[in-house]
């Protein structure tokens, strides 16, 4: 939500309304399949609901007008979680607060278990789903630093068929991914972090319930003293969530120094493009930036000294 | 659209349009205004219901969306006539000044309470984030969730 726009006086009876302004056709298919007709038939015109969390605040912001409405809620089939021999598979429609409590959430994925629990509210990750989190495409998406360290790879669904997305090739701007109008992404598979490797995430926005004005998520994979895998994303610095594959390959096989930690503050700088808006400055952005990219590293080896 | 909604315990058949919000069928269709209007983007909490036990916002939730499935208000948390031990401790802790935010906060303080009998405070104040209180009663709404959690654990039968 950007608060600049309710700064403008006669944004506040726009926003301030009990209804949504934008009158629709409500679908509420109960099998994938039945959805996936349903989109194909209306494509362009329709929007997938899945939490509303996102899409209704925009509805009554107008600034979405969906002529058709297709909501997940009645298809029983998109609510999983499974644990498989390489990773677990979110299904569409699972609830973030889900995620919040599920064991393997909380041991196998620190990082995205941190950036979920941070999400908002009680209320809202109630609502909201994970996969809802990544197709809502803002730069500033909790979920999608830790998702870019773990490589996640999304499953798109049409009357075409299924395909595989990389989750670094999902985003292509703010508000946009790379999704065709007749598909859904049906489910998140998250492949197991490697053996003996730590993840932390850390954000910082004005108030808990604010979006962030910057995210990290770092994961460290240590032999002796020596970094063996390294992988960094932030987000809310540039137009799509950005994992900085130039500070991964410099810090490889180096150990954790002042000066190698100095280096990869430089390349992060230089990779991401931040921008000045309500929430903060292009510099304010830069600095912290650095600040909390060292201190997830720090999080996460301190978490491994503990083990 | 026709749909069934059961409120508070009770079956309601109501005609709904598909982009009626849950609030304003409550608040306008069933008259129970306890339930409160505030930020209408998901930021304050005042709209807080629950939806089969889930505390969830009611200015952001499609009513038909909520076809079929139990609505808890504010109106609903008062059993035979007498008070719940969260409203009892809300009234006895001074934990109220305007009021606007009350029914949201002491929804939200059940669901947690049904979640976890003896929540530490930091526990409570990471559960009650997302409501709102601009009179500033927080220390107050804290304290008296902390005391209707020792009424119900004192009380098995509250």
């Amino acid at each position: 939500m950007s608060r600049g726009e309710f700064m403008r006086a006669d944004y506040v009876n726009l926003v301030n309304t009990h209804i949504t302004p934008v009158g629709f056709t409500y679908h509420a298919p109960e099998s994938l399949e039945e959805a996936l007709k349903l989109l194909n038939e209306y494509r362009g015109q329709a929007r997938v609901l899945a939490g509303g969390t996102d899409l209704i605040v925009d509805m009554k912001l107008r600034r979405k007008e969906p002529k058709h409405i297709i909501s997940l809620t009645k298809i029983k089939e998109l609510n999983y979680i499974i644990e498989e021999d390489k990773g677990v598979r979110i299904g569409a429609a699972t609830k973030l607060r889900s995620l919040e409590k599920s064991r393997v959430v909380y041991e196998k994925f620190e990082a995205l278990y941190q950036a979920v629990n941070s999400i908002a509210s009680i209320q809202v990750r109630n609502m909201g789903t994970l996969v809802g989190n990544i197709c809502n495409a803002s730069p500033a998406a909790d979920s999608a630093p830790p998702l870019l360290i773990y490589e996640a790879i999304a499953t798109a669904q049409s009357l075409e068929g299924k395909r595989k997305i990389m989750i670094r090739d999902f985003f292509t701007g703010p508000g946009k991914t790379c999704l065709r109008d007749n598909e859904i992404v049906t489910e998140l598979f998250i492949p197991y972090p490697p053996r003996d490797s730590v993840s932390s995430f850390l954000k910082i926005s004005r108030v808990g319930m604010d979006l962030a004005k910057v995210n990290v998520a770092v994961l460290l994979k240590f032999n002796n003293n020596i970094i063996e895998d390294f992988r960094v994303a932030l987000g809310a610095v540039a137009p799509t969530p950005l994992r900085i594959y130039r500070a991964e390959e410099y810090l490889k096989n180096k150990p954790l120094n002042e000066e190698n930690l100095r280096k990869i503050e430089e390349i992060v700088v230089e990779e991401i493009k931040p921008i000045t808006d309500v929430r903060s400055t292009e510099w304010y952005r830069r600095e912290t930036s650095k600040i909390l990219l060292r201190d997830a590293i720090n999080i996460a080896v301190n978490k491994m000294v503990g083990r | 659209m026709k749909i069934e909604l059961i409120v508070n315990g009770v079956k309601k058949m109501i005609d709904v349009m598909p982009n009626e919000l849950l609030i304003n069928v409550l608040r306008e269709k069933l008259g129970l205004t306890g339930t409160k209007y505030g930020c209408g983007i998901g930021e304050c909490g005042a709209c807080t219901v629950m939806v089969d036990g889930k505390p969830v916002l009611s200015c952001l939730t499609l009513a038909v969306e909520v076809a079929g499935r139990e609505i808890t208000t504010i109106e609903g948390i008062a059993k035979e006539g007498r008070l719940d031990p969260i409203q009892e401790a809300f009234i006895e802790e001074g934990a109220i000044q305007c009021g606007y935010c009350t029914p949201g906060f002491i929804i939200t303080a059940k669901a947690l309470l049904n979640e976890n009998r003896s929540p530490s405070k930091e526990e409570i104040i990471e559960y009650i984030k997302g409501n709102l209180c601009r009179c500033t009663g927080y220390i107050n709404i804290i304290k008296a969730i902390q005391k209707a959690s020792e009424k119900i654990t004192r009380n098995p039968y509250k």
